[in-house]
């Protein structure tokens, strides 16, 4: 009996689906080599990506079941710049931003993950200002908009759900990034300041400091940078 | 790929560091993808082609960052599957609604627009 039960607990499932069926039935843990911290910011992700999922459904769903035609996203956003009319540039502009301070902040977690604090942090502020210059160019973005009579219940182009729908949905994203841009000066300031190094705890907690805590921040904002993908993708382009 | 052992918590956790060009390469193909999506709309294609494009290059990105730079592709599927299994629910919802939409603008053309008494 001892030895058949022993023989079944060490063949477990190296890889593939079986895997999942050990993981979830084991006890006290079911997601392994993850800290609860980074399974909890996962699990929020998740639940913004319904928030988001179903602003983007709803938009669709005003889009599809308006008789009025649609205001068309690339002259909305154009812009002239030196004399060229380009259509849609601002955003293209706002894209690559966001898509920089992805990679730069996809380079502090890995210089988190080998203990060097000041290219971390530094990192992490050239992140948070990559993020503040987005959230400053959708400022000047709204400013255009609203200057020329989009309201959110009305425009000058076409279907009035335009504004409602555009108003939601880049409203909702840039609160997320400027969110995120005070998160990562915050996290930037405890790296800095050696927190991670002397595992001082953090301000409500008793826990230890760890440089975990830049990862977690990473996988809150590289899901910034995602959930912009979609609304430029279904939003802007489409 | 490296590893390094992080021995400061009560469960040792091993994580996984990759060079940093691996960053530099994923970043470098987002940017060209952009640039792509970019120019789906700079060129004024239209029909098929153009939300085909959009969204084969939307997928490319998404996955690229969730695969990538949020490590996905490194983790247990346990994980990977309680976090991709229930946007199968959101594509649900989107497919409910897309059926809804069309039906609403049916009766909106018969009802609203000329010709309707």
């Amino acid at each position: 009996m001892d030895t058949a039960f022993t023989e079944h607990r060490t063949r477990e499932p190296e890889s593939g689906l079986a895997t999942i069926v050990t993981d979830f039935s084991a006890d006290q843990r079911a997601f392994r080599n993850v800290s609860w911290g980074k399974a909890m910011m996962w699990i929020f992700l998740l639940s913004d990506t319904f928030i988001f999922g179903t602003f983007l459904i709803g938009y669709m769903t005003a889009r599809m079941s308006t008789a009025e035609p649609w205001p068309n996203a690339s002259e909305v956003f154009a812009l002239e710049i030196a004399g060229q009319h380009l259509p849609l540039i601002l955003i293209a502009i706002m894209t690559f931003v966001l898509i920089s301070s992805s990679g730069t902040m996809a380079m502090a977690v890995n210089y988190g993950y080998r203990r060097q604090r000041r290219p971390t942090a530094a990192l992490l502020v050239v992140t948070a200002l990559l993020g503040a210059a987005f959230v400053g160019m959708q400022a000047f973005e709204w400013t255009k908009l609203i200057s020329e009579g989009v309201r959110p219940w009305g425009n000058p182009w076409g279907a009035a759900q335009f504004g409602s729908a555009f108003f939601m949905i880049t409203g909702f994203h840039g609160t997320h990034v400027t969110i995120g841009v005070i998160f990562l000066l915050i996290v930037a300031r405890k790296v800095i300041r050696g927190d991670f190094d002397h595992g001082r705890p953090g301000f409500f907690t008793g826990r230890k400091g760890r440089y975990e805590a830049v990862e977690i921040m990473g996988l809150y904002w590289h899901f910034v940078d995602l959930v912009w993908v979609f609304i430029f993708a279904f939003f802007y382009l489409w | 790929m490296s590893e390094i052992a992080h021995s400061d918590t009560a469960h040792r956790i091993v994580v996984k560091a990759h060079p940093i060009r691996l960053y530099l390469v994923v970043w470098g193909w987002l940017f060209v993808l952009s640039a792509f999506s970019y120019l789906v709309d700079y060129f004024h294609l239209t029909g098929v082609l153009r939300y085909t494009l959009i969204l084969t290059f939307m997928m490319l990105k998404a996955g690229l960052i969730v695969a990538v730079f949020m490590h996905m592709a490194w983790e247990r599927l346990a994980l990977v599957y309680a976090i991709l299994v229930p946007i199968g629910a959101v594509l649900a919802f989107l497919a409910a609604m897309a059926v809804e939409a069309d039906y609403t603008l049916l009766t909106r053309l018969a009802f609203f627009t000329q010709g309707a008494s």
